[in-house]
């Protein structure tokens, strides 16, 4: 931009030209429910429009056909609609664990750790007491060692940040490198067989330990179970006591000290809860669903989950759908990188671009851009 | 008079979303003059100044300097045109002197060269009188001598037009009279200088016009000697009101509360509170007066049950059983099992008093949610206490479940003032209740305490405006630097003895130097 020389002492300066900002950022007030959804579906549009933009630019694709491919591909069969479902209530859990914990505005991104821990746990159960104790017990004791395993991991950062107010971003987060780091310590334990560095699946011939399935469907019951914890966690954030503290210390910590709550109690509290949650989808993931334990059991659920809580503004019942809209993306990307033989890269640029576009138009939602119209004469 | 316009606004108006701060706003200063603009809180005057250093932009209207229209679109901008605004929140480094505060951010064309800045620095304060040494640092400094850092760096950057934004609100009433010299001696030296406040008898004897905005909007200019408070109030509020607060007799006092001896320790080891002993009495208020920080917040917290004491008792006698029960590191639950219904209204409305993003509803749940032996919320009854306040007290809302974030000022401190007092406290604590508030609001705020004291409440009233607590208390504690200097009679001192006794002085001292200066 021209700097200008406005010295007082220049009248020639008094010229017309003018450094007027052409744009003006302006905070809104709250916006109609039904005008923020348009926004954001306006947002998903306009993400669609600059994929097919990029996608034919990169690819020569017809972006209508690359669209198509990835709604069939995920919906074309019943197989894959089972699959869908599972990956979103997978997704889902890890989110909701994470909920209380963000909520209460503390970082937890070790929940990727937290499901591996409890997915170890799980896994050790079935290993060592599979077969020497009746099933229905293995399943009770695996069940409550992956819950106490996830809490325990959870709740050793929440313990240090409430004694000594340490940072529990960092903390959680190392905490997931010494859960994976443990998992491939056993996995070399248990490894079957012996040089092959996996577990393989765990008593296959007995399937003890495994989670019964409800009819015939192999993901039911994972994916019962995570719609009674979604309607639980909603209950509980909403009309618990528990809920209505841990939104307070969230706000602020300074009320809740002020009106006597423990804001470390509430801290270790929410933390196991959160941990525990994060033990159960590690208990489905191996109990239920892959039967083996792997250092990326976990899969990158545990950072997932937290774009998902944050998109729903924490609130468990609109999770549904940003999990099933994350899990929808991954698995459509993937496909088209596979039907039309792309790089994998590809499918992570598609997935960028429309995430930046639904994050972005919270921006939109939150702030107003107002072109500045040129001066108003003044009457004279 | 044309060409002696430093400054002129014309039809300037700005809005944040659907609040509209300035609508069509015009105003002019000259040269050698003082013109205060002068609205309750909330009537944009501080936009408005804003839009002339630089910080907002305005979305209509045009502004002038030395009759030229300009565009200031920063702050840089501003210093170009010679303007200078003093915050009302300093921004000063710390661990720097007040010289390296001064010549922060300046670009010299002769180098650099501490021994010549500070040479300047001297002889700005020597030519208006401050009071200032320019390699004290800032750390060191009392509130006063960083507004006069803040000056000054105005004026070396070359400011001809100063804007101060309610400079008197942090200052003793000496220091408002130094700082009202120094200004003086501003004017006479050519430079333009608005001043913005919204306390009248200051108007009456800084400036020399008067600029009067109502709720964004610009009322009319007057010249201050043709004025008087009543008229000036008439124009800010739109309508006469009687500015007078009742004050009843105490009826029956009673040592609700005693403090003794109290002492609290920052964690950098500084005393904050020293050998502090006093009582509140029922059916009084107490008014707490000294410069911001001398430990006011501390002894609230500390009574309340939110702040660690060294040593000391705190007493509370209570009315049902008889017994005095010592509330010395008590957490707030359990001074309240206790049976001790001690209200708090703290400084930080929203911070610490109530939860922002969280509904009237929920807001009111903070003091009850805990009753009941489910652990599920009933909302019920803090839904009708909600209602309750939101009709008694005229809180303007949409309705009880809109975040309070969206009030006003005055509505959040009426939800919070109004949740206190349905506590049925036997002591009520209040720190700045007023802070903020228009002059209708802060009326209302002292019925509801004097209501307060009349039902035979031990009330303590923390503020900073001298004349509404000489009005309003029954006795007055003055601190200073966490120390007490004395208890006064509030209907018999003044505001010039309780000045002197903010910075230390003890109560007879300040009353016989009082009696010379006047």
């Amino acid at each position: 931009m021209e700097k200008q020389n406005m010295n007082a002492a220049s009248p020639a300066a008094a010229a017309k030209k003018k450094r007027e900002p052409f744009i003006h950022i302006v905070k809104r007030d709250a916006m109609p429910w039904y005008k923020s959804w348009a926004v954001r579906a306006c947002a998903v549009l306009a993400a669609l429009v600059v994929s097919a933009v990029v996608t034919m630019l990169l690819t020569g694709e017809n972006p209508l056909m690359v669209y198509k491919t990835m709604v069939h591909r995920s919906f074309c069969s019943e197989r894959r609609i089972w699959n869908l479902l599972q990956s979103l209530a997978m997704l889902l859990c890890v989110s909701l664990a994470v909920t209380p914990a963000f909520k209460m505005r503390f970082w937890n991104i070790g929940a990727e750790g937290q499901v591996l821990i409890g997915g170890l746990a799980t896994a050790a159960c079935m290993i060592l007491l599979g077969g020497k104790i009746p099933n229905w017990l293995l399943i009770v004791v695996m069940t409550v060692s992956s819950i106490l395993a996830g809490a325990i991991w959870a709740v050793i950062p929440a313990l240090f940040k409430a004694k000594w107010n340490t940072n529990e971003t960092l903390f959680t987060l190392m905490m997931n490198y010494v859960g994976i780091q443990l998992v491939s310590y056993f996995v070399m334990v248990w490894e079957v067989p012996k040089g092959s560095g996996k577990i393989g699946i765990i008593n296959q011939a007995g399937r003890e330990g495994w989670f019964p399935t409800v009819g015939e469907y192999d993901y039911l019951l994972n994916i019962i179970i995570v719609a009674v914890i979604t309607v639980a966690m909603f209950v509980y954030l909403r009309y618990s006591k528990h809920g209505y503290e841990i939104a307070v210390v969230g706000e602020s910590e300074n009320t809740a000290r002020y009106i006597g709550i423990s804001v470390k109690k509430v801290i270790i509290r929410t933390m196991l809860l959160s941990g525990a949650i994060c033990g159960i989808a590690g208990l489905l993931l191996v109990g239920s669903t892959n039967h083996t334990i792997t250092t990326t059991t976990a899969g990158g659920r545990g950072f997932t989950a937290i774009m998902v809580s944050w998109l729903a503004k924490f609130n468990p019942i609109f999770m549904v759908f940003t999990s099933f809209l994350l899990v929808f993306l991954e698995k459509g990307a993937n496909e088209i990188s596979t039907v039309f033989r792309l790089n994998q890269s590809f499918s992570d640029i598609i997935t960028g671009i429309i995430l930046f576009f639904i994050i972005g138009s919270e921006f939109f939602i939150n702030y107003q851009i107002k072109f500045h119209k040129a001066h108003k004469e003044a009457a004279k | 008079m044309e060409e002696n316009i430093a400054i002129e606004l014309k039809g300037v108006s700005k809005s944040f979303g659907h609040v509209v701060a300035n609508k069509d706003v015009n105003l002019q200063v000259r040269r050698g003059e003082i013109l205060a603009v002068l609205g309750e809180n909330g009537s944009g005057k501080t936009t408005l100044m804003n839009m002339i250093s630089g910080i907002y932009y305005p979305d209509e209207g045009q502004i002038f300097v030395d009759g030229r229209e300009v565009v200031i679109s920063s702050p840089k901008d501003a210093f170009r045109y010679g303007i200078g605004m003093i915050h009302q929140h300093f921004k000063l480094v710390d661990i720097f002197s007040a010289a390296e505060n001064i010549i922060l951010g300046i670009k010299d064309k002769e180098g650099f060269s501490m021994k010549r800045s500070v040479a300047k620095v001297r002889e700005i304060t020597e030519r208006y009188g401050f009071v200032m040494d320019p390699e004290k640092k800032v750390y060191e400094m009392s509130v006063s001598e960083k507004q006069t850092v803040e000056i000054i760096k105005a004026l070396y950057r070359g400011a001809d037009i100063l804007i101060l934004d309610e400079p008197t609100a942090v200052l003793t009433p000496q220091e408002i009279d130094r700082l009202f010299d120094v200004l003086r001696r501003m004017r006479d030296d050519g430079k333009a200088i608005i001043i913005i406040t919204h306390k009248l008898h200051e108007v009456l004897s800084i400036s020399d016009r008067v600029s009067v905005l109502r709720k964004g909007e610009y009322i009319g200019t007057v010249n201050t000697a043709g004025t008087d408070e009543s008229s000036l109030t008439e124009m800010m509020v739109g309508k006469k009101i009687s500015l007078n607060i009742e004050r009843g007799e105490p009826e029956f006092p009673r040592d609700r509360l005693v403090v003794e001896k109290v002492n609290c320790i920052s964690h950098e080891g500084t005393k904050l509170l020293d050998n502090v002993s006093f009582s509140a009495r029922s059916g009084e208020i107490l008014g707490i007066a000294g410069i911001a920080g001398s430990g006011q917040r501390e002894l609230l917290e500390a009574i309340a049950g939110l702040q660690h004491i060294e040593s000391g008792k705190i007493l509370y006698n209570n009315p049902k059983t008889g017994k005095a029960d010592d509330l010395r590191d008590k957490t707030p639950l359990q001074i309240r099992d206790l049976g001790v219904r001690l209200s708090f209204v703290p400084e930080d409305r929203l911070g610490m008093g109530l939860v922002g993003n969280m509904d009237i509803i929920d807001n009111m749940m903070l003091r009850s949610y805990r009753k009941g032996h489910t652990v599920f919320l009933e909302r019920k009854q803090p839904k009708d206490l909600a209602e309750t306040i939101i009709h008694d007290l005229d809180v303007v809302t949409p309705g009880a479940t809109t975040p309070v974030r969206r009030l006003s000022g005055g509505n959040v401190q009426k939800v919070l003032v109004g949740r206190e007092i349905a506590a049925a406290p036997t002591v009520l604590m209040a720190a700045y209740p007023v802070r903020g508030l228009d002059i209708n609001s802060s009326y209302a705020i002292y019925n509801l305490l004097n209501q307060q004291k009349k039902s035979g409440v031990a009330v303590i009233f923390v503020g900073e405006d001298l004349d509404v607590l000489l009005e309003l208390c029954d006795r007055i504690m003055v601190l200073s630097s966490g120390k007490v200097t004395g208890v006064v009679d509030a209907r018999k001192a003044t505001k010039e003895q309780i000045g002197l006794m903010m910075t230390g002085a003890g109560v007879e001292e300040a009353e016989e130097k009082a009696k010379k200066e006047a």
